[in-house]
């Protein structure tokens, strides 16, 4: 994975509570095998109106917004379905880090596994950001993570919170599979301590079951 | 020894390596794909050269895109076929059980896990789907997860997470008739809101969630997630230990004893501390109906629509704006003046026995609305389709006007053919009622199975309490 240090770039508001994961992808684009071009459907419903005609009312198609790569969003910002692919599609699109008072809690951990930096701020401070974004055309924020700050150029400076074990899986780019199987010897003692437990019956109508490890 | 809760407990005997200040290894009994989450974790696994450590622990099941009708036929999705064939493909090649479109087990993921008795008291359960909070209800961790832990199950069965807050709900008293499971989840998700359980592991208790089948519990669980906690629990008694004996994956004899024995320590403490607590009070709990564009915008079939300005915070009055702009109602308007177009019943939310016998029970005589355009109803799994055909269910709705449908997720999401046209409305049993979930532009109401089948008849919501036939309504 891509490590994350440092960002500087545009913002795009998306001026709304409660942003569902169905909205950054909706079903449709759910049958794809692979985690590639999310971005161009992202916000799909919104982003486009009948024969994928971009619509001019979503801050999304705005032309000042072009480019953005720090999405300013509102509470509980991806909540509803697990699917993966709305980060992807955040990732995809261009956006590098979002910048909300609260997420929902498996949307903020997939963003951790695509490399974006969800950073939490209080709702005033993202109040005050709507307010400077709304203002001044090509607004932007550099966010650095070693020191957990988010600052514009005209002095502005927030610090923000985030458990340092997630802190330390962006700046290092971890692979979490790597990481875990450092530990296979915990886990194969595990299984044996545990084995009883997984005690399990062969049922009805399954295809592919193999008994061998 | 400080008391633990229920969650404390499970997630204790789950530990497989802990250090302070980092997150935990915790072992993943039972690991559930399904087509839509799963092909992009293989395509990982096998990118990096890795294997599926414990297909013997890994269940997979074609459920969301399947045809609900006749599955004979050649499939004209062609993105959903691939995805069929992927997963045909993964689980041959790395053993992994599947139960494809054609088993007589075949179902919606959270449906047979209970079903064939793979979900077990104290296990931890994971799928890639936020509704696996479903398990729960036999006293089990079960969460939703992205398609990278999905790989990294499919790869460690384990997963690294950090330990979350804990989160006590009560729900008092005894259920008026006419209020079931599904009311009394939309009532505390009315009363938390869709954020209120975020970081937190719900466990459910008090007498009208006792007294629950194990149906009804399901169908809280389910939608815990629609309340921000990712998983919720009940604490197993007599009810889980009779529902589990004699299913397929089920010890059996002298060791489903022994796994009843162990089963029965699996609660909470009596004093052990939640982080935070809600009670509520079953016999103040009405038939619930949402009106907007999330769970949390829900209120009693007796009420009305609301009005923004209702609301004191400035982003609910812009939310419940743009929700009655797009769900076409006028703020005001009682909940009962409200006209149906669609009726589905199904999803892993309600699509169960007891759902469908309520339902089955509600219309049997009666017909369908004329402004009803469709009325459908799917079952959960072919098991539950089997057994309710054995009863006559499928009768009574085929006559009263419905269409009988085979097993998967359906109109829940529409990914097969089975969507909510535009600017329709549908009375659903579903769980999740976003802008576009049911179809675009549709406009989606949850309600429970009996109020789903009232509209039906009516035409229009109407507060099953006011009727008699629901007497023996669960
Ligand atoms: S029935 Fe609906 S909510 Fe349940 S798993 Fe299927 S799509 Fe998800």
């Amino acid at each position: 994975m891509q490590p994350f240090s440092a960002h500087t770039g545009m913002v795009m508001p998306l001026d709304r509570v409660n942003v569902d994961t169905d909205q950054m992808v909706p079903k449709q684009f759910l049958k794809a095998l692979t985690r590639e071009g999310f971005g161009r459907i992202l916000f799909y419903d919104w982003r486009y109106l009948p024969g994928e005609k971009p619509n001019p009312e979503f801050v999304l198609n705005f032309p000042r917004y072009k480019g953005a790569s720090v999405l300013l969003a509102r509470a509980n910002f991806g909540c509803g379905s697990s699917r993966e692919h709305a980060p992807w599609g955040v990732k995809d699109y261009g956006f590098r880090v979002i910048v909300a008072p609260s997420y929902a809690d498996i949307f903020y951990n997939n963003c951790f596994k695509n490399g974006i930096l969800p950073a939490t701020l209080l709702e005033d401070q993202i109040e005050e950001l709507f307010q400077r974004t709304d203002k001044e055309e090509g607004y932007s924020l550099t966010v650095n993570l070693p020191n957990q700050t988010i600052a514009d150029k005209h002095g502005l400076m927030f610090k923000f919170e985030i458990a340092p074990s997630r802190k330390e899986v962006l700046l290092k780019g971890l692979d979490d599979i790597g990481t875990t199987l450092l530990h296979e010897p915990d886990i194969t003692e595990y299984e044996k301590s545990h084995a009883a437990s997984a005690t399990m019956y062969d049922a009805v109508d399954v295809k592919y079951y193999s008994n061998g490890r | 020894m400080t008391p633990k809760t229920l969650y404390q407990k499970i997630w204790d005997s789950h530990v497989v390596r802990e250090e302070t200040g980092q997150p935990s290894i915790i072992y993943i009994d039972r690991h559930l794909i399904h087509e839509g989450t799963s092909p992009q974790a293989f395509a990982g696994l096998r990118a990096e050269g890795r294997k599926v450590r414990r297909p013997d622990l890994t269940f997979a099941v074609m459920d969301h895109s399947v045809s609900t009708t006749d599955r004979t036929l050649p499939i004209l999705d062609n993105d959903a076929k691939l995805q069929f064939e992927a997963l045909e493909k993964n689980c041959r090649e790395s053993g992994v059980r599947l139960f494809d479109m054609n088993s007589k087990n075949q179902g919606i993921v959270h449906i047979i896990g209970p079903e064939l008795g793979i979900t077990q008291p104290g296990q931890t359960i994971v799928c890639g789907d936020s509704h696996t909070s479903t398990h729960g209800a036999f006293g089990t961790l079960a969460f939703g997860i992205g398609t990278s832990e999905v790989e990294h199950v499919l790869a460690t069965q384990c997963l690294v997470q950090s330990r979350s807050k804990t989160l006590h709900i009560l729900v008092h008293g005894k259920r008026p008739k006419g209020v079931t499971a599904k009311d009394l989840i939309l009532a505390i998700i009315g009363k938390t809101g869709i954020a209120g359980g975020t970081g937190h592991v719900a466990e459910y208790g008090g007498e009208a969630i006792r007294s629950l089948s194990m149906d009804g519990r399901m169908t809280v669980c389910n939608m815990t997630i629609e309340g921000g906690a990712r998983a919720g629990m009940v604490a197993p008694d007599e009810t889980t230990f009779a529902y589990l004996e004699g299913r397929p994956f089920v010890p059996r004899g002298k060791a489903f004893q022994e796994a009843v024995e162990r089963w029965k320590l699996l609660k909470s403490d009596g004093s052990a501390h939640f982080d935070m607590k809600v009670e509520l009070q079953a016999e103040q709990i009405a038939p619930q109906v949402t009106w907007g564009t999330n769970p949390g915008m829900v209120t009693s079939v007796t009420a009305r629509v609301p009005d923004p300005h209702d609301f004191k915070d400035l982003n609910d009055q812009k939310a419940t704006e743009s929700a009655l702009k797009y769900m076409g109602l006028k703020a005001g308007t009682p909940i009962v003046d409200i006209p149906v177009d669609r009726v589905f019943i199904g999803s892993c939310t309600n699509s169960r026995l007891d759902d469908l016998r309520a339902a089955a029970h509600f219309v049997a005589g009666k017909h369908v609305a004329k402004n009803i355009k469709q009325a459908l109803i799917v079952p959960g799994s072919r098991g539950i389709k089997t057994q309710a055909e054995k009863e006559g269910l499928d009768k009574i709705f085929r006559d009263a006007g419905f269409e009988w449908r085979d097993a998967g997720c359906s109109m829940c999401i529409g990914m097969n053919a089975d969507v909510l046209p535009p600017h329709e409305r549908s009375a659903s049993t579903s769980n999740r009622n976003f802008e576009g979930r049911q179809g675009k532009d549709s406009r989606t109401h949850l309600v429970s199975p009996v109020m789903a089948a009232a509209a039906a008849i009516a035409g229009h919501f109407v507060d099953v309490r006011s009727l008699d036939d629901v007497s023996s309504v669960e």
